[in-house]
This record gives C-alpha cells, sequence and structure tokens, in this order.
C-alpha cells in the first residue's frame, strides 16, 4: 500500500495502490480541491470527466504511434540482422530480441524510468514510456518481420542480384516491399497491442488515457462508471484502427501476394 | 547470324564442391559471339550450377571465368557491373511479386541502370512487345500464365542489354502446351545474334537451333560438338545412351 499523497498528480501518484479508497473525510476534502466533480448520473460524470479522459486519449494516442513508430524502425533493422547481418551482427540482433521478448515490460520501463537517472539519464515518465514500449514492440515487430522476410521465397533475391542488383538495393525494392505487404495482418495485431499496452505506462506516471481515469475514480471513488467509460473508449480506439488496417490491406493488396 | 570468332565466355577449369560432393570436377569451353549453345545432360550432373557460376550466384571453389577481357572470377571484379551484361532467365521465373511486368522489367532500368523515368518505361515496352507481352503490360505475375511469365522474364534480362544470356531449364517448369511460345521467343534470340547458354532437356531446341551442344554428366563435359555430330553421330557410348534414353521417353527427337 502505498501512503496518501494529498496532491497526487498524474505524474506521479497514479501508481500507488488504493489511493484514495480511504473512509477518511479528511483526504477527500483536499482531493476535492483540485479534481472535477462528479456527481449525480452516470451520464452526467461521463460528461463531466470526458474532457480530461479525452486529453488522456491523445496522449494514448501519441504514446501508441510514437512508440509503434520507434518498434518499427527498429523492428525492421533487427530483423534484417536477424536474416542478413553477418555473425555477430545476427547475435546482438537475436540477444536483443530474446531479452527483451524474455522479461515483463514493467522491468523494462522500470530499468528506464528509475534505473537510468543512475546514469545521469534523466527522462520524463512519458518520454520514458514512449521509449520503453518502443524497444519493446521493435523486439516483437523483428519477429513478424522477420517470418514475412523469410516466407519471400530465395528467387526473389537471385533475381535481383542476377540483374546487377547491390544486396541492399534488393532488400530495399524487391524484399521489403513484399515482406511490408506480407506483414500487415499480424502487424495490426502488435498495434492494438501496443495501444492496450501503453496503458501499463500509468504506472510510472505518463498522463495517459489509464492513468487520467485512474485518478478522476480515485478521486470520485466512481471506480466502476470511470474505468467502463476508460474500458469503452480503449473499445473504440481499438475499433477503429482495426478498420483503418483493413482498409489499408485492402488498398495494398497485390493478386498472389499474400501471407503464405 | 553467323557466329563470330570474337569468345564472350571462357571458362576454364571450373571446380565446385558441395559437402562431399563434387558437382563440377574441371569444367572448360568458350562461346563466341552470336553462338547458342546447349547444354544437356541428365538431372543432378552440375548443369544449373555452371550456369550460375558463370555469374557467381554460385561462387565457384576453383577454376577462372572471363566475360570478354574481364576475368569474372577474379575478387577485383565489380561482380553487379558484370551481372548487369548477362541475362538470367531461372527454371521458376523468379518474377518479383510485388511489381507488375512493366515494373518488372523496368526496375533494373531505373535502380541499376539509372535511367529516366520516361527512357525506362519506352525500354521496357520495346521488350515486353518483342517477348509479345505489351497488351500485359499492367498484369502481375500471379495474373500471367507460365508461359507468359518466363517470358516477362526474358524480357526482364534483355532489358540490360546483356552481352550473354543464360537460360536455366527455362521451360521445365512450364505446362507442355506452354513450352512452344517460350522456345519461340529464344530461337528468335538466337536468330537475331544474342550469344546464348542454354541448360535444357529441349533436345529438339538443342538440334534445330542450337550451334553447339554440350553433354554433361557427373560434372564433367562428356562430348561436345555441332548438334549434328552430337545428336546423330555421337562418339561416346555414354551419350549415345543418354540420347536413345530420351528418345524412348519422348518419341524421338
Amino acid at each position: 500500500m502505498g501512503g496518501h499523497n494529498p496532491h497526487p498528480s498524474p505524474l506521479r501518484g497514479g501508481g500507488q495502490k488504493g489511493e484514495g479508497r480511504s473512509e477518511e473525510g479528511g483526504d477527500l476534502k483536499q482531493f476535492l480541491d483540485c479534481q472535477v466533480l462528479a456527481e449525480g448520473s452516470f451520464l452526467r460524470l461521463a460528461c463531466d470527466i470526458a474532457p480530461r479522459l479525452l486529453q488522456g486519449t491523445a496522449t494514448t494516442f501519441q504514446l501508441t504511434v510514437l512508440a509503434i513508430g520507434l518498434g518499427l524502425v527498429g523492428g525492421i533493422l533487427l530483423a534484417l540482422g536477424r536474416v542478413y547481418g553477418n555473425k555477430p551482427i545476427y547475435w546482438v540482433s537475436t540477444a536483443y530480441v530474446q531479452f527483451v521478448r524474455g522479461t515483463p515490460v514493467l522491468v523494462q520501463l522500470f530499468l528506464i524510468y528509475y534505473g537510468l537517472p543512475a546514469f545521469e539519464i534523466r527522462l520524463d515518465s512519458l518520454t520514458a514510456a514512449i521509449i520503453g514500449l518502443g524497444l519493446n514492440s521493435a523486439a516483437y515487430q523483428a519477429e513478424y518481420f522477420r517470418g514475412a522476410i523469410q516466407s519471400i521465397s530465395r528467387g526473389q533475391m537471385l533475381a535481383a542480384r542476377a540483374i546487377g542488383m547491390t544486396n541492399l538495393q534488393a532488400i530495399r525494392h524487391v524484399i521489403l516491399p513484399q515482406a511490408l505487404r506480407i506483414v500487415i495482418p499480424p502487424w495490426s495485431n502488435e498495434l492494438i497491442y501496443t495501444l492496450k499496452y501503453s496503458s501499463v505506462a500509468f504506472i510510472i506516471g505518463a498522463p495517459e488515457l489509464m492513468a487520467t481515469g485512474q485518478v478522476i475514480a480515485s478521486r470520485n471513488f466512481r471506480y466502476f462508471e470511470v474505468f467502463l467509460i476508460v474500458a469503452f473508449i480503449y473499445l473504440v480506439c481499438v475499433l477503429v484502427i482495426s478498420k483503418l488496417l483493413d482498409i489499408a490491406e485492402q488498398k495494398l493488396k497485390i493478386p498472389g501476394l499474400e501471407m503464405r | 547470324m553467323a557466329v563470330s570468332s570474337n569468345i564472350v565466355v571462357r571458362i576454364e577449369d571450373l571446380h565446385k564442391r558441395y559437402g562431399n560432393e563434387e558437382v563440377l570436377k574441371g569444367v572448360s569451353f568458350t562461346v563466341r559471339q552470336g553462338e547458342a549453345l546447349a547444354i544437356i545432360g541428365p538431372s543432378g550432373t552440375g548443369k544449373s550450377t555452371l550456369l550460375r557460376c558463370i555469374n557467381r550466384l554460385t561462387e565457384p571453389d576453383r577454376g577462372r571465368i572471363w566475360l570478354e577481357d574481364t576475368e569474372i572470377t577474379s575478387p577485383q571484379t565489380d561482380i553487379n557491373a558484370i551481372r548487369q551484361q548477362i541475362g538470367f532467365v531461372f527454371q521458376d521465373f523468379n518474377l518479383f511479386a510485388h511489381l507488375t511486368a512493366l515494373d518488372n522489367v523496368r526496375l533494373g532500368l531505373l535502380k541499376v541502370k539509372r535511367l529516366s523515368k520516361r527512357e525506362a518505361t519506352e525500354r521496357a515496352m520495346q521488350e515486353l512487345a518483342r517477348v509479345g507481352l505489351a497488351e500485359h503490360a499492367e498484369k502481375y505475375p500471379a495474373q500471367l500464365s507460365g508461359g507468359q511469365q518466363q517470358r516477362v522474364s526474358i524480357a526482364r534480362a534483355l532489358a540490360m542489354d546483356p552481352k550473354l544470356m543464360l537460360f536455366d531449364e527455362p521451360t521445365s517448369a512450364l505446362d507442355p502446351e506452354l513450352i512452344g511460345e517460350v522456345l519461340q521467343v529464344m530461337q528468335d534470340l538466337a536468330e537475331e545474334g544474342m550469344t546464348m547458354v542454354v541448360v535444357t532437356h529441349e533436345m529438339g531446341f538443342a538440334r534445330s537451333v542450337c550451334d553447339e551442344v554440350i553433354f554433361m554428366e557427373k560434372g564433367v563435359i562428356v562430348e561436345q560438338g555441332p548438334p549434328q555430330q552430337v545428336f546423330v553421330n555421337p562418339k561416346q557410348p555414354r551419350t549415345r545412351q543418354f540420347l536413345g534414353k530420351i528418345s524412348e521417353l519422348y518419341g524421338g527427337t
């Protein structure tokens, strides 16, 4: 149990389990100064807290997009390292993927947020969350890309080399355009997973949707209703993203080029 | 077109080993400009390996290969520059699956030869017309028949303006009724004077189109000569035996 912080900021206080659950009126009165006053019906509550939750949603989006983007670049490089790299590059990228996939994302976030200051690297909670989730996602995306690259027949690379392309040109113009299309369905899962998993960032106090919901709920003792709304917002986001990815997949579809 | 005396390819004592098996045991021959050379022989005797060694898609263990005056096997040679001058046609086509027929032919012109998009398109369309596929330019490989795919892959190789074309069993993956259209394109090429080396099981093609035939078995050249000699009057008993089996299978060639 964490102690009660009289002024829990969304940046730090969110992680304290049981916060605001006190039955004493004193703490609550102090909370009331800086909170959204949420009384009355569910609908009224929803309207009152909507602006702050939407702010949190915007932060969640920012966190997700930047983390998935960092993971995309990192994932492609790691996958190329594992498929085409020489021994040292292969081992480094494999070790990275194994380490990240073999350890809890919370431990990774704590390493970055609480651990790095020991080396004079102090990141704010949102930056730490973006980097942490991005580096985590890179390992998972690397495996999707690796699978896609390896599903492309070896003849594609041979044909590219046979017309005088360098290895790099062949990867860029022949292998990756195919791999990136093949990878869309599994990659969609990774994007949705990252969006939902960005909620763990509340533990280091990044002011995203989950943290915002946590603060509001704890100040009003309306956990069920607030988290129901939070869940609903996540659900809508996931459905919208799934739809967009479906459309993208259809647009990019090429006859004969599907996940085999 | 007549075969000139200029040598396009010279191969000297080529060796290649996979594990314990030596698939090429010292192969030497030359190909002159305008010559169409057929390499025949049983499967698994190193014919495809030999072909791939010529543009170093497979690295030979020993031996030397020249393309005109450039030694392909020299470590100082820029192999990518050499490969642009050697067209390679694969048994299973290997068209770039994400590109249309036009883009398949255009990619090398744009990215390797660095032509402008207009020039590359013009040249690519020329080559597609040459193999009779201009009207299929916008189709993806999966929308083309095997024979059409192989013709696109020939156009892709020709677009690079090669000094030499290598064909690795170009009709072996095709349905019988599609073989003819590919062989016709190759015959036209030979008649236009393209220098080519064809690994094939199509004895009729080797006999009627090629200027020279090599019979290979177990990593060595068993017999070499003009088709009249190799097919009608083979010197080696092994050649006679092989050709006899083939004509038994296919009812005469």
